[in-house]
């Protein structure tokens, strides 16, 4: 399986421990939290992604992050990589991060790229629900 | 979770059986200097008359398990052959009779391939639709015959779901109509019990490796009475009769003899033990929430198992389940992002499809590796789902067909 050491490490520990790696989910009516959803069964994966923010200044500041992925190994490890990513993050921050940053960081192989681009695009999608609120 | 198991376990049977220690013995006695290694085609010395006498006594023990003559039996390197023997054998040897092919959207690449092959070199072919179940009826074939078809090439269990075709009554039909019936056995042999003796098959094809024996090495049935000619795909030397050149390999050959001898020998305390295992294994799981047996629970073998887990995406549960050995109906693992072709021709769809998992038993399966097995299915399931947005929108009462994905 083109799968690298990094990605099985994540999808276990994932897999084994999901409350400590944030698997779950919040209220998405709360007013402090973005929702995003991307993906469709019928291409096997789904990954929704929620972000709870709190103001800082001018801006907001993720403060926690809860996520559900239906998918490949590769597209729950790329859901689980950005857990970290985000948290501590201001918006604008966290909407500069690139799916190059996943797949480097978990050595995603060429033809599972497309989860490190779905992870990015539910960042995108969360924020913009979360921003819509405001 | 027991201990007793050596990991990983091996549920994928149907794609390949380890060889019987039984066969193993008999293999090696046939390679080296003091064995028995001859060319079986030499004429002029012992050492190619003692290796004839095996091959034949091998040739004895495939055609005792299927009941026919040992004449009518060519060996081949496996079924793959067997079944590209037979296909294009016939088409090219009565092409003047006609240029039409019938077969099954749910065969295996062996039949599928080598009929877009003749397609390519002018034939028509007609793929039939399995049932819901999995199953070919005999009102599929009926519809699809023409005045030019010249043969009829159904597969008598699937591999993918264990569904058994009804070879009595397809058989039936091609003879009234004088078509020719070819059958793909390959996971028939040593399962369920197989008399060519009365059954109106015109050609078989059957393997080693799914039987205990060697891989390498099958073999095709092909019927003298009434006469089957085919035309040779392979040629240098004229052996088998002309149908199939090449020295034949004494040692793989002797293995799937004694492997077939004793499938026949054992097929009744082997089928014995597999169907209660299989019991032990579907009771079990069938508690599982929203799972779907995919093929017809009614009318197959007992060593195969395909269940479909909705809400959990097939790679993934291949790899929580890595301390088992099983096959999955999503084909992402081999980097082609399809999902099973048999599946998808039952109707299924493709998330369900790609959920699917054969577990298939063996010989050497035990009541232990079934419930490790079962232990690691409901914890990793279990796990995933709890992963699964599509399991959580499924608890709230949310269709998932109405719901507007973003596809990208």
């Amino acid at each position: 399986m083109a799968y690298s050491k990094k990605v099985i490490d994540k999808f276990e520990k994932t897999l084994n421990e999901p409350e400590k790696f944030n698997v779950g989910r919040f209220d998405p009516k709360e007013v402090n939290v973005g929702t995003g959803m991307v993906g469709a069964p019928a291409c096997g994966d789904v990954m929704k992604l929620q972000i709870k923010c709190e103001s800082k200044g001018n801006t907001h500041v993720i403060k926690d992050v809860k996520f559900k992925t239906y998918g490949c190994g590769s597209a729950i490890a790329s859901s689980s990589e950005i857990v970290d990513m985000l948290i501590g993050k201001t918006l604008e921050e966290a909407r500069e991060i690139k799916n190059v940053e996943i797949a480097e960081a978990l050595e995603l192989p060429p033809i599972k790229i497309h989860c490190s681009v779905l992870a990015e695009d539910s960042i995108r999608q969360a924020i913009d629900d979360f921003e819509q609120k405001q | 979770m027991s201990t007793k198991v050596t990991l990983p376990i091996y549920m994928d049977y149907a794609s390949t059986t380890p060889v019987d220690p039984r066969v193993a013995k008999k293999i090696s006695d046939h390679l080296t200097l003091d064995g028995n290694f001859g060319n079986p085609a030499s004429r002029s010395h012992r050492f190619g008359w003692k290796a004839e006498e095996s091959v034949e006594e091998a040739r004895s023990h495939v055609a005792n398990l299927v009941g026919c003559d040992p004449r009518e039996i060519v060996w081949t390197s496996g079924a793959t052959e067997a079944d590209n023997l037979a296909i294009k054998g016939i088409a090219n040897f009565y092409q003047s009779k006609g240029k039409h092919i019938i077969t099954s959207k749910i065969e295996h690449k062996a039949v599928l391939d080598p009929c877009r092959q003749l397609e390519r070199d002018g034939f028509e072919v007609t793929y039939l639709e399995p049932n819901e179940g999995g199953l070919i009826t005999d009102e599929a074939v009926l519809d699809a015959i023409r005045e030019d078809t010249v043969l009829i090439s159904i597969m008598h269990i699937n591999n993918e779901l264990g569904t058994i075709n009804d070879l009595e009554s397809i058989g039936k039909i091609a003879r009234e109509k004088g078509i020719f019936f070819h059958v793909d056995a390959a996971q028939s042999t040593g399962k369920v019990p197989i008399d060519l003796s009365t059954l109106p098959v015109d050609l078989m094809s059957f393997s080693a490796h799914k039987t205990y024996g060697p891989k390498g090495v099958g073999a095709l049935f092909v019927r003298r009475k009434p006469r089957v000619r085919i035309e040779a795909q392979m040629h240098g030397g004229g052996h088998e009769r002309g149908m199939r050149s090449g020295t034949l390999a004494t040692h793989q050959i002797v293995g799937m003899g004694e492997a077939f001898r004793i499938a026949k020998e054992e097929m009744d305390e082997d089928t014995k033990k597999i169907q209660s295992l299989h019991n032990k294994f579907y009771d079990s799981i069938s508690k599982i929430e929203e799972i779907y047996v995919n093929g017809d629970m009614d009318n197959k073998v007992s060593n195969i198992l395909n269940i479909s887990f909705a809400y959990v995406e097939g790679e993934s549960l291949i790899m929580a389940l890595k301390d088992i050995a099983v096959s999955s109906g999503s084909a992402c693992t081999s980097a082609s992002l399809e999902p099973s072709y048999v599946l998808r021709a039952l109707g299924r769809k493709d998330e369900l499809a790609s959920s699917s998992i054969r577990f298939s038993f063996g010989r050497f399966t035990t009541e232990e590796d079934v419930d490790y097995t079962l232990s690691l299915i409901n914890h990793s399931v279990d796990r995933l789902r709890e992963l699964s947005p599509l399991w959580e929108m499924y608890l709230d009462g949310i269709d998932l067909d109405t719901v507007e994905w973003q596809t990208h």
